[in-house]
């Protein structure tokens, strides 16, 4: 989780850069990204031709590259880029690049606290993940669905472990592939591996897998549920016990299960990203009660509500009793909370973000080209050219803004009580 | 068409059919079809299958059927010798009758629907030549290049066994290669909250890596907000839809879909590519449930058409050639955009010949409906199969054409070999071809 206690959290607005100037000082800016607690700012420069670089509150870093990309700020603030130079491809941290080069890298993962850093990489044409600059100590012809636990301790992905002519379709129905954790392999291979989770201990790996080309199932750390379905998405482990859910269909409807039982009593057109709440009670899924319509079901209940184009970016209140997700209806996208549809429709709309208590919800949201928030139903009327995701104040009771105003290319950082919005 | 319609099978050796005929039994085939037949279907097989009056009229729709003039090639000899027999029998049909059923519904239908066109009462015959295809995939008896490519799109979320860094890489690469010529130009990677995703398939950065760099110098000109993913799901293309496998396209369309709303963007605009098209905007987007795509889908042949008319991209000379236009299937019967392309190609182009029949009549490219993907074993049959074809491109090359536009990457493959085979001597172009060479370009 990020720790947001040490920020600051005084009201006021500072000005932290003004990124026009930037366009000055290089031959190009790429998109800027804030610091998680809006004290930085930076983006990929060009310093000059063939050179780039990372601006970050309007220094540049020492070092240039060949090339820089996936610039991204960890959860504690920390800036990463992935970076190439003379051809050779590594994680920068802070302007530190690591001692590690490969022959490209990519997929940049954190742990919630931001302590550890994991990436994607490959060299001499092999796979493997790297945590902290160490690689795994075995690699493998093909790596994808790279995942990280929450502590970042343990990395996993779908890895190729028998190789296979090019167009040799019956070698690969036998079964080529497998899930590595931390680069050892499970000992079963299946035709397909997916969507790989973890637990909440961190201990274990659950994989939607595909046992041959017409049955799937899901294996817990390589072991496969006894039944087989025609369809499943991405399991997820209780926080309560170690069983583990999934959405999976069979007779062309889709249904949650448990430990391969059907756990909810319901069928559905569509049923997919399930979450449990944070303390394991309770478990929200994206639904399609019926074709063309989307919603929320709790603990297999659909609300009322739906919506005729898409259902997504759910999430649950920290306390477990809300449950928040963005919906669009005829090209218009607005904001749900526990059925009830926010007033207000826009040509976009972000994840909804809760405060620590789950007593109030904020969310992005941009209509004719300009950003704002909408605050527990009620849209800010300051706009800006551009704005990030808010976050709650520890207390719930500020929240901070971070964003470039309307017609400035200042960036500022503020701190607004929730009281003083309206 | 009550008469008997025969036609030996052609026997062309695939290792995906005749392998997977060898695993067969009468009762493994009798049970998949079953479940099929009762799982899968319902009133819109019985309808099709009773209502049709055997009139033939769906013959002359044919392309093949054009090029043999064989009942057996005919829509409805292909269903005759399919679907019809596998009801009639119950799925008490054998190995051999399967062989050859699954060569029909792969290599000798391009699922163009044409033939709905002309049918008296639009039966869609390429949705029953479809339910063959799935009882085909069901009972692993699918061509083998076709197969191969299917099990691409599982293992890697692409049609072409891209690795997740060889994406990311060619996209910068061709960035790289774009900025030779326009300084400033930038491929934006998983730029959250750009107007639109652009998707393709994944022959481009394989095969076709310069069709990238010339959208990119076309977004760059036209100065809008654009961006490519850099994770899985940026392959818009669907071969699963056409071997049988629906549950994988639906993984497919899935990842395809939520790409885009992970991005933010307002809409996917998708490259040159009808079969995806048919994928994303009617097919995979309803076997997960979506009436209509989640994220609106643009087609390449629209974008162009709107920056064009919007005057976002102005044309400093116009293409020298005389071009002719083939309609491809999916975006044009599928959807209607061919006068679209009519007003790129009159922007563009000195002098454009008309082919006929045109627009939702156009003779099919005999590739598309994955029967290009069935590969090498099948080619010559493809183009022997397609001379109507060759004949239509023969008489616009008498009145002056030199240069075929057609705006889908299967079409392109199966004109290439139909010009070649035929000596027809005939250039082949993108529209994104045609707008790269022609447009205004920014200076460095």
């Amino acid at each position: 989780m990020i720790n947001k206690q040490n920020w600051d959290w005084e009201n006021g607005e500072k000005e932290i850069a003004d990124i026009g100037t930037w366009k000055d000082k290089f031959l190009g800016v790429e998109e800027p990204y804030p610091s998680p607690d809006g004290e930085k700012i930076a983006a990929i420069v060009k310093p000059d031709e063939m050179e780039f670089s990372v601006c970050e509150n309007g220094t540049v870093w020492e070092e240039v590259y060949d090339k820089v990309w996936y610039l991204r700020f960890g959860p504690d603030n920390r800036l990463t880029a992935l970076v190439s130079d003379t051809a050779e491809w590594t994680l920068a941290v802070d302007q530190a690049a690591w001692a590690h080069r490969f022959d490209y890298v990519w997929d940049t993962h954190f742990s919630e606290d931001g302590r550890r850093i994991v990436i994607a990489a490959q060299k001499d044409g092999r796979y493997m993940g790297v945590t902290d600059d160490t690689p795994w100590e075995t690699d493998f012809e093909t790596m994808n669905n790279f995942s990280v636990s929450r502590d970042g301790e343990q990395t996993a992905a779908a890895v190729q472990i028998v190789s296979f002519q090019s167009g040799d379709i019956f070698k690969f129905q036998e079964g080529t592939y497998s899930v590595a954790v931390n680069g050892r392999a499970w000992p079963n291979n299946f035709v397909n591996v997916w969507e790989i989770a973890f637990s909440p201990d961190n201990q274990h790996v659950a994989a939607a897998i595909r046992v041959n080309l017409y049955d799937y199932t899901i294996a817990v750390d390589g072991v496969p549920w006894r039944q087989t379905f025609n369809g499943v998405w991405e399991p997820q482990f209780s926080s309560r016990d170690s069983s583990v859910t999934a959405p999976v269909r069979t007779g062309g409807k889709w249904m949650l299960a448990k430990n391969g039982e059907v756990l909810w009593d319901r069928q559905f057109v569509q049923l997919w990203h399930h979450q449990y709440s944070p303390d394991g009670a309770t478990i929200a899924a994206i639904v399609a009660p019926e074709f063309g319509r989307w919603t929320v079901a709790v603990n297999g209940k659909p609300w009322s509500i739906t919506f005729g184009d898409l259902v997504t970016d759910m999430v649950f209140s920290p306390d477990g009793a809300k449950v928040a997700c963005v919906g669009k209806e005829k090209g218009q996208w607005s904001i749900a909370i526990d059925g009830v549809r926010w007033p207000g429709a826009f040509d976009m709309a972000w994840k909804p973000v809760f405060s620590h208590d789950g007593n109030n919800v904020a969310a992005k949201v941009e209509k004719n080209g300009q950003y704002s928030l909408v605050i527990n139903g009620k849209l800010l009327q300051k706009q800006f050219d551009m704005i990030w995701n808010p976050i709650f104040s520890p207390d719930g009771d500020k929240l901070l803004i971070r964003g470039i105003k309307s017609g400035e290319t200042k960036y500022y950082r503020q701190v607004v009580p929730l009281a003083e919005l309206f | 068409m009550t008469e008997s319609v025969s036609k030996e099978s052609s026997l062309i050796a695939d290792e995906g059919l005749d392998k997977g005929l060898a695993r067969l039994t009468s009762e493994k085939i009798e049970k998949t079809i079953k479940t099929i037949l009762t799982n899968e279907t319902g009133a819109r097989l019985k309808t099709y299958v009773s209502t049709c009056v055997h009139c033939g009229l769906c013959s002359d729709a044919c392309h093949v059927y054009l090029s043999n003039r064989d009942p057996a090639c005919s829509p409805v000899g292909k269903i005759k010798q399919t679907i019809w027999e596998i009801v009639k029998k119950k799925g008490k049909v054998d190995a051999q009758f399967i062989r050859r059923a699954s060569e029909i519904a792969y290599t000798e239908c391009n699922l163009c629907r044409r033939c709905a066109m002309y049918c008296p009462f639009g039966i869609d015959i390429s949705y029953m030549i479809l339910i063959v295809r799935r009882i085909c995939h069901k009972l692993g008896v699918t061509p083998h290049y076709l197969q191969d490519t299917a099990q691409s799109h599982s293992a890697t979320l692409n049609q072409m066994w891209v690795k997740d860094d060889e994406w990311v890489d060619t996209l910068q690469w061709q960035e790289e290669e774009a900025q030779d010529e326009i300084g400033d130009l930038r491929i934006p990677i998983d730029q959250e909250g750009a107007d639109f995703f652009y998707s393709v398939i994944a022959p481009e950065p394989k095969f076709r890596a310069q069709l990238i760099y010339q959208a990119a110098v076309i977004f760059h000109s036209a100065g809008v907000s654009w961006t490519m993913p850099a994770t899985p799901g940026w392959d818009n293309s669907d071969m699963c839809m056409f071997s049988g496998d629906n549950e994988m396209m639906g993984r497919l369309k899935k990842a395809h879909f939520e790409t885009a709303m992970r991005l933010k963007v307002k809409k996917i605009v998708m490259g040159e590519c009808g079969h995806a098209f048919r994928s994303v905007y009617d097919v995979g987007n309803r076997w997960l449930g979506f009436r209509e795509p989640p994220i609106p889908i643009i087609h390449s042949i629209q974008f162009f058409y709107e920056l064009l008319k919007e005057g976002r991209i102005k044309i400093a000379k116009k293409y020298a050639k005389t071009v002719t236009l083939h309609d491809p299937c999916n975006t044009v019967r599928g959807a209607g955009l061919h006068e679209m392309i009519r007003m790129i190609a009159h922007e563009t182009c000195e002098k454009v010949i008309e082919m006929h029949p045109n627009r939702e009549h156009n003779y099919c490219c005999n590739a598309g409906g994955g029967v290009i993907n069935c590969g090498p074993p099948f080619k010559n049959k493809r183009v022997e199969n397609n001379s109507i074809k060759a004949d239509q491109l023969r008489n616009v090359k008498e009145q002056g054409a030199e240069t075929v536009i057609a705006p889908c990457h299967n079409c392109h493959g199966g004109l290439e070999d139909i010009i070649h085979t035929y000596k027809l001597d005939m250039d082949l172009k993108f529209l994104g071809d045609i707008i790269y060479e022609c447009m205004e370009k920014p200076e460095e």
